[in-house]
């Protein structure tokens, strides 16, 4: 069996107050995968996804990425690891240019001249986005400035892309150009979403999180299939989707 | 949403000063205006010197002499200032029209139209041929401590998005009917300023998190852009050496 690409062991947080975020979760991710986390709102995957990239520090329990412990000696290395793509484009771009923010992640871990530049650039063709390198991210259209985002985590080359709600505020067409994109990436995914949809066209798994617990893990088709385990955990599939009927890719 | 873009200022075009590295022309605008700044106040001829220097700036980087105008009108409050000057000064006065006038309060106005246009005038030159990010790293490569540098690229980066929330705010409350405009509903305006200066906080730690994510520690990382060859050098530091040359003769004489 390979190194898993994330493990996260028994991990459990709660917040100053004392109220429980997340409690004893447990799973891990193989290289190659995408995997989905579905859960209602306030069920904790924010609070899970900052875990993965070492901004919270686990209360209980262990965050592993690729082999190595997210502990505080090596929360520079994690932090290189895990790609973590915000969910508002706004928050993830500050720089002054969509070169200047996509260089800002391998910058930061010593990469520059033209190893640097080559970088950037492999990252934003992966995206379709070479064309707006030299302007400013508050000028594109939010569908650009997500595909500019996750050029942004590209350029480390990460082990494990780690996506808050890709999918969210994107009209349709924007929707499924992302969809194609992240669908021609070869690395690890981690999507956080309520587009069930989605989740389904990306994610070969999902888990299923509810009040802090990861309550089911398994095939997103079987999952979206349960219609228990659906309603028990506000999940609520689009009108008129069946996900029996869509053929698997 | 239509909300002010910070880019106004730049004239999109091809000239030989939009060709020029921005650091250079960050420095001969600063150079240019310390120049003007030396002058003494008595040496028309020098201010009419520069004046055509920048007149030929202004050709050479094609900026259309009705946009220099709309951009000089910035001016308007110091213009009022200098009127004012010549009645409230103290000291001897003179007759000009009948009307008695601060002999120091002349020169006073006489001092801040010349100077104040001509640097403003510099600047706009240098706005309207250098893209805002540009003229961050120029400065950058100026070795203006980057810690500055950073804060104005998030000013501007953000500017954009703090006047959408509160464009947004303001529909909210006038698609209820409410439109505060008079001092009396001052308490309204004060609770948006509040709830928006909250939420920019709110999204400054966002945005902190997204940097912490990509290996922030503490410093922005410098992007140069290559150094500038001699040539550009030379070209750009045309005007402000006449201009320096001028005031220092204006000096000696």
């Amino acid at each position: 069996m390979s190194v898993p690409a994330l493990e996260v062991r028994d991990l459990s947080f709660e917040y100053p107050d004392g109220t429980p975020v997340l409690r004893s979760v447990d799973f891990h991710v193989h290289p190659g995968e995408r995997v989905a986390l579905l859960g209602p709102n306030g069920a904790g995957k924010t609070t899970l996804v900052l875990h993965l990239n070492a901004i919270l520090q686990p209360g209980e329990g262990s965050v592993t990425v690729a082999g190595l412990p997210a502990t505080d000696d090596n929360t520079h290395e994690i932090r290189r690891r895990t790609g973590l793509v915000f969910q508002d484009p706004d928050d993830q771009l500050f720089m002054p240019t969509v070169r200047q923010d996509v260089a800002f992640g391998p910058a930061n871990f010593g990469v520059e001249g033209p190893e640097l530049e080559h970088r950037v650039m492999d990252a934003l063709e992966a995206v379709g986005m070479m064309e707006v390198a030299d302007r400013p991210p508050h000028h594109l259209s939010l569908g650009q400035r997500r595909r500019v985002a996750v050029a942004t985590v590209l350029a480390m080359r990460p082990e494990i892309l780690v996506l808050d709600e890709p999918s969210s505020n994107l009209d349709p067409a924007s929707r499924h150009e992302l969809a194609h994109i992240l669908q021609s990436l070869d690395i690890t995914m981690f999507m956080v979403t309520h587009d069930l949809p989605y989740a389904l066209e990306l994610c070969e798994r999902s888990l299923v999180m509810d009040e802090g617990r990861l309550v089911a893990d398994g095939p997103t088709a079987e999952i979206l299939g349960d219609r228990e385990l659906m309603r028990a955990h506000r999940l609520e599939l689009p009108y008129g989707f069946d996900p029996s009927l869509v053929q698997p890719h | 949403m239509k909300t002010a873009h910070v880019h106004a200022l730049y004239v999109h075009g091809k000239s030989p000063v939009h060709d020029l590295e921005a650091h250079v022309k960050v420095a001969a605008m600063l150079l240019f205006v310390f120049a003007v700044v030396a002058t003494p106040r008595e040496a028309f001829w020098a201010f009419a010197v520069d004046a055509v220097l920048l007149a030929g700036a202004v050709r050479a980087a094609r900026i259309p002499v009705r946009f220099l105008f709309g951009r000089l009108l910035v001016l308007i409050p110091f213009v009022l200032f200098a009127f004012l000057l010549p009645f409230l000064g103290g000291g001897a006065r003179t007759e000009v029209l009948g009307l008695s006038l601060s002999i120091e309060g002349l020169w006073g106005a006489w001092t801040i139209l010349a100077k104040a246009t001509l640097g403003v005038t510099a600047s706009i030159v240098m706005a309207a041929t250098t893209e805002v990010p540009d003229i961050l790293l120029g400065l950058d490569r100026l070795r203006v401590p980057r810690l500055i540098t950073a804060i104005a690229g998030f000013m501007i980066r953000y500017l954009d998005v703090v006047l959408g929330e509160m464009h947004r705010m303001r529909v909210a409350m006038l698609s209820r009917g409410y439109d505060p405009r008079w001092i009396w509903q001052g308490r309204a305006l004060a609770t948006s300023a509040g709830s928006l200066f909250i939420r920019s906080y709110e999204r400054g730690e966002r945005v902190h998190q997204a940097m912490v994510a990509r290996g922030y520690q503490g410093h922005m990382p410098v992007f140069n852009s290559g150094s500038a060859p001699v040539g550009s050098w030379a070209r750009a530091m045309t005007v402000p050496s006449v201009a320096w040359v001028v005031t220092i003769v204006s000096l000696l004489t």
